[in-house]
Parts: structure tokens; C-alpha cells; sequence
């Protein structure tokens, strides 16, 4: 597939310039993403039918679906889908960064950042969800942050970054490690199960900070996409072409830790969505470039319908979305250390 | 007063000081050649006229103004820069990655004017990779790749063009390639060239201004007729040898004394230092 590059231009000399792939690949994420969510709105211990769904979406539904789709049911789809759209946008900002795939939050250690944080919460404090979830935000972000200065040479790139991310990582499950012995069952309990990563009894207390925090980091991220795919040229390519590149790259990287931190703090670590969303949006669209809009979709697209498949598969409450993510997300790893091997990369 | 130049500069690498109190002067329309032994400073000294480096200590200018504080868009739309290391992405075609040394003359409300299209072309056209346009960038040898890397540094069209080591790693005929089209933008369109090169016969056939570095200090510097000496040469690079005419065109041609003939004199003012700096 070559080029697909169209440019639209008005008579005032405004130009825009569109991959047709990569858009039709972004609609049809759209759709998929939508459909997983009706789907998934339509399944539990009340099944609904989807147009009695769509129907009652719109408010014409009677009162007892009313109660369970809008109240019980749309708030986790919708939290599923922000926490999708945040790990894919924010794993293709990193990978886009470190010009590296392994360079994922997954495997830099942002996820057991976020854990230390909800487990000190959860461990020494016996915090409230809504205390967990800023735990588990502080925590993410001071990882990012140690990432960052730890890692800085004449900028954040390449395989440094991703040595350090796995040497933080390390350090940081050694701490979770130790604040799980620590607790006490009912605790521990508690904690294991936020490890995993579930959309279980999200409402819309998490559905708003998420969509507040998306409303703007995802403009901010895509303003500066322009620069993003330049600077995979390399730094001095970049600056010759006028972008300033520690600017720009710093900036994202706050705006990436950022989205990653708030999804962890609102579903807990959900691996490998962040490694595998961009990846696969990527092989969809075949084009060069971060690929933003087509891994925001793919990431929420991946999410509904894992949390779809694990509640289709072994019924609501007994797999946590976390669970299906990680089986499908860690074949996916096995399968791109071997090509990158086998491509010399690694 | 021309374009571009610096005003007694210090640059340094952390605490690594390569050049100190340096002043240049980048004749405009000119087709300048650095050249000096390995860690002379001479890629460094591109760098902070493209302003990769800040200077430490000391000024570049543009067109008078002090280049850091100049807007970097601004910049990129005068100076142009094809640096050592470039990276191409993955599964970028040709086109694609010319197209991107559009990057200055665009905003988000104008991502690709038909200017940027007829420019792109033109540039794919002037280095011959028009009909590679829809080529993958990784499946090109070494020469064609460097030659759609130009195109991108055109593509910007800028009145100043800096190239560091444009011939490197490229083959005796791909290098003369580089060189005759590194000739054509200066003769034929007055753009005014920087290149650092490694090759001191090169330098002498094809600058018109020729920059001799040695340890951040600049021995000699002018038309390289007037200035390619035997004994510039040894002083700058260390190496005795002879100067004749280049029977093709005439310049200096550098043609090192025999190994033999070197065996007696001791090594002279050219210990090269073990580690490069580029």
C-alpha cells in the first residue's frame, strides 16, 4: 500500500491534508468501538436486546432499563472507553517518543507506579475508592517524572529510556511486593483485585475527571502531532525543520504520563492496551507517523470489547478486564520481541 | 555584511571545550567547504551554525539577529541543514519524507498548498529521485537515500544549505554525484552552501571558500588556489605531501608524499587525537 495522502483545499489557500486509509481505518474503529459498547451495555444478568439499548440511550426506554443502562451500565462502558482511548493515545505518544515499541507505560513501569500509589492508599490509610484512584494518579506521575530525570541526556529517546523504565519497574514492584505483606487480608483482598485491573462498579464519579482530563489533553496532543512525526526523523532533522524539539517532546511526555496515570487511577492497571493499541492501529492504517487518532480508537475499541469477551465468556464479575488485556496483550509482546529480534532491532 | 557568521564563539560539549573564541564568516553565495583533521571542531562548528549547539560563550547571526532567538520556524524557512544522523521512519515512501521538509511553510490550517507540492516534485526532480517517488526510503542503496535526504533539505528552500559530511559512507561515483548537485544549487540557483567534507581534494575542486580547522582555530581560509599549500597541509593535517595542478580542472589536487620519503621525518604538528568529535 503506498501513499493514500489526499489534500482539500479552498479557493482562501487553506489546505488540509488527509490519509484516506488512515481515516476510513479511524471511522471504522469508531464504529467497532460503538458497537463493542452497545454490546457490552446489552450483556450481564438482565440481558437487553441492542435496539431496546439504542432505544433507551436515547430515553425512550422504559423505566427498569432506563435504571440499568444509564445508571449501572453506560458509566462502566464509558469509563472502558476513555481508559481505552488514554492508554492507546498515550502508549503511541510514548512509543512515538522513545521511536521504540518497547517503549510502552506498560514496560516503563508507569502501571506499577500507579499500583505503589493505590497500594499505599489501600495498604497504610484503608482510603476510599475515590483516595485509591488520586493514589494511584500521584503515584503514576512521580514514576514519570523519576523516568524522565533519570533518563535525560540531551533529551528522552531510544533505548535509555526503556533500561531506565525497566529499572524503575523493578524497583517499583519490589515496594508493591512489599506493601502487599504488609497488609492484612481484607486489604490484600482489596488490593490483588485493583491489581488487575476491572471496570466492576464504575460509575459516573469516574466517568467525569476522565472526560474532563481527555477534553483537553486530547486537542493539546493532537495540535502538536505535526511535530511529533517529524522528530521520528530524528532531533537534528527535527530542529532543522524548526520544531523545538525539547519543548514539544517534554510537553507530551506530561501529556502521556498524564492520560496513563488517570486511566490506571480510574480502572487500575489494565496491561498492555498502551503496547499493543498502537501497534496494531499501525499494521491497520500502514502509515508512517504516531498514528494518534487511529490508537485513541483502537485502545477504546480493544477495551469494551475485552471487557465484552470476559464477561461473555465466564459471566460478569468473574474476569476482570485486566485478565483478558494481559493474555492477549503478553502474546502480542512474545510475538514482537521475536520479529524485533529477528529484525536485529533488539 | 553577510548572512550568516559567528562572532568569537566557544562551543563545548558539556565540559569538553572543542573551539574557543572562533569567528567565522560564511560568504553569502558562496559554496563553503570546512575541512580539518578528525576532532577539529569542524562538524561542531556546523552545528552552531545551525544552532543544534548554543555557543557557550559568543554569537551566531542571522541575517544579523542572534539565530537562538529567532523564531525556529523563521529559521528553518533560511537555513537548511542535512545533519549526520537522520533517522527515516518506517514504511515512509520517497514522496512522503521529501514532502516533510515542508514542514516551515505549513500551519494546521495549511498542511499542502499546491506550492508544497510543486516544490516537492521539483526538488524530487533536481537530486533524480523524482521516479523513486513511491518507493519505500529503507529499500534504497546508500547513494539514493542520501540524494532523497538533499531533496528534503531542498524541499525546505532555503537561501542557506548546511551539509555535515554529505559523502560519507557513500562510493567514489555516488560522492562526485552529491558534489556536482552540492555545485549545480550554488552555480545555478545562488544558494549559498556549507558543507563539512573529509576529502581535501574534494574541498579544493568544488569550494569556492575553503575553511582549514585545526583544533578549533582556523589556519587558513579563502579560494582554495590561493591557500592549498604543501605546507597548509602539513600544518593543518600533519602530512607532508604535494601540491599540483588537478589536470581536469586545474585546483589543487593533495597528493601525499610516498611512505617512505614520510619515514624520515618525525610526526609532526598533526598527532590526531583518538577521539573523533562529530
Amino acid at each position: 500500500m503506498k501513499t493514500t495522502n489526499r489534500a482539500v483545499r479552498t479557493p482562501g489557500g487553506l489546505s488540509l491534508r488527509l490519509d484516506v486509509r488512515a481515516f476510513t481505518v479511524v471511522l471504522l474503529l469508531l464504529v467497532a468501538a460503538l458497537t463493542a459498547s452497545v454490546a457490552l451495555i446489552g450483556t450481564g444478568d438482565f440481558p437487553i436486546p441492542a435496539a431496546d439499548v439504542l432505544r433507551t440511550l436515547v430515553g425512550e426506554g422504559d423505566a427498569g432499563q432506563e435504571f440499568i443502562v444509564n445508571e449501572l451500565r453506560l458509566p462502566r462502558v464509558l469509563v472502558g472507553l476513555l481508559v481505552g482511548a488514554s492508554l492507546g493515545l498515550g502508549g503511541a505518544l510514548f512509543q512515538s517518543i522513545s521511536r521504540n515499541p518497547l517503549g510502552s507505560p506498560d514496560v516503563l513501569g508507569l502501571g506499577q507506579g500507579a499500583t505503589a500509589g493505590a497500594l499505599t492508599v489501600i495498604v497504610l490509610f484503608s482510603g476510599t475508592a475515590g483516595q485509591v484512584a488520586v493514589g494511584a494518579l500521584v503515584g503514576g506521575l512521580v514514576t514519570g517524572l523519576a523516568i524522565y530525570v533519570l533518563a535525560w541526556k540531551r533529551g528522552v529517546h531510544g533505548y535509555r529510556l526503556v533500561l531506565v523504565g525497566i529499572g524503575v519497574s523493578a524497583i517499583v514492584t519490589a515496594v508493591n511486593g512489599y506493601l502487599l505483606t504488609k497488609s492484612d487480608i481484607v486489604d490484600a483482598a482489596r488490593a490483588v483485585v485493583w491489581m488487575t485491573g476491572s471496570l466492576d462498579g464504575r460509575d459516573w464519579a469516574q466517568v467525569w475527571p476522565l472526560l474532563g482530563l481527555c477534553a483537553v489533553l486530547v486537542p493539546l496532543v493532537l495540535v502538536n502531532a505535526r511535530g511529533l512525526r517529524m522528530m521520528e526523523m530524528g532531533d537534528d532533522v527535527s530542529y532543522a525543520l524548526g520544531i523545538r524539539v525539547e519543548r514539544v517532546r517534554l510537553l507530551l511526555m506530561v501529556a502521556a504520563v498524564l492520560l496513563t496515570a488517570s486511566a490506571t487511577a480510574a480502572a487500575g492497571p489494565v496491561s498492555f492496551v498502551a503496547l499493543t493499541a498502537p501497534q496494531l492501529a499501525r499494521r491497520l492504517t500502514r502509515a508512517p507517523g504516531p498514528n494518534l487518532l487511529a490508537s485513541l480508537c483502537m485502545g477504546a475499541t480493544l477495551l469494551v470489547a475485552a471487557d465484552w469477551l470476559s464477561q461473555r465468556a465466564f459471566g460478569a464479575e468473574q474476569l476482570p478486564v485486566g485478565v483478558v488485556t494481559g493474555v492477549l496483550g503478553g502474546v502480542y509482546l512474545l510475538w514482537l520481541l521475536v520479529t524485533e529480534r529477528r529484525a536485529g532491532r533488539i | 555584511m553577510n548572512r550568516l557568521s559567528a562572532e568569537s564563539v566557544t562551543l563545548a560539549y558539556d565540559q569538553r571545550v572543542i573551539a574557543e573564541q572562533l569567528s567565522v564568516e560564511i560568504p553569502d553565495n558562496s559554496f563553503t567547504v570546512i575541512v580539518g583533521p578528525n576532532a577539529c571542531g569542524k562538524s561542531t562548528l556546523l552545528r552552531a551554525l545551525s544552532r543544534m549547539l548554543k555557543p557557550s560563550t559568543g554569537r551566531v547571526l542571522l541575517d544579523g539577529q542572534v539565530i537562538q532567538s529567532m523564531p525556529a520556524k523563521k529559521v528553518a524557512r533560511t537555513l537548511g541543514l542535512l545533519p549526520q544522523s537522520s533517522i527515516a521512519p518506517d514504511g515512509i515512501t520517497v514522496g512522503d519524507l521529501v514532502g516533510r521538509g515542508r514542514y516551515p511553510h505549513q500551519g494546521i490550517l495549511r498542511q499542502w498548498s499546491t506550492e508544497d507540492e510543486r516544490v516537492v516534485q521539483e526538488s524530487m526532480r533536481q537530486t533524480g529521485v523524482a521516479e523513486l517517488a513511491d518507493r519505500y526510503v529503507d529499500e534504497l542503496s546508500g547513494g539514493q537515500r542520501q540524494r532523497v535526504w538533499i531533496a528534503m533539505a531542498l524541499a525546505q528552500q532555503t537561501p542557506l544549505l548546511l551539509l555535515d559530511e554529505p559523502t560519507t559512507f557513500l562510493d567514489i561515483q555516488h560522492q562526485i554525484d552529491v558534489l556536482d548537485l552540492c555545485a549545480e544549487l550554488h552555480e545555478e540557483q545562488g544558494r549559498t552552501l556549507v558543507a563539512v567534507l573529509h576529502d581535501l581534494n574534494h574541498a579544493a575542486r568544488y569550494a569556492t571558500h575553503l575553511i582549514a580547522l585545526r583544533e578549533g582555530r582556523i589556519v587558513a581560509e579563502g579560494a582554495p588556489k590561493d591557500i592549498v599549500t604543501a605546507e597548509l597541509v602539513e600544518e593543518v593535517f600533519g602530512l607532508r605531501c604535494q601540491v599540483i595542478d588537478d589536470p581536469e580542472t586545474g585546483t589543487p589536487l593533495v597528493v601525499p608524499a610516498a611512505r617512505k620519503a614520510r619515514a624520515g621525518a618525525a610526526t609532526g604538528a598533526g598527532e590526531v587525537a583518538a577521539t573523533e568529535v562529530s
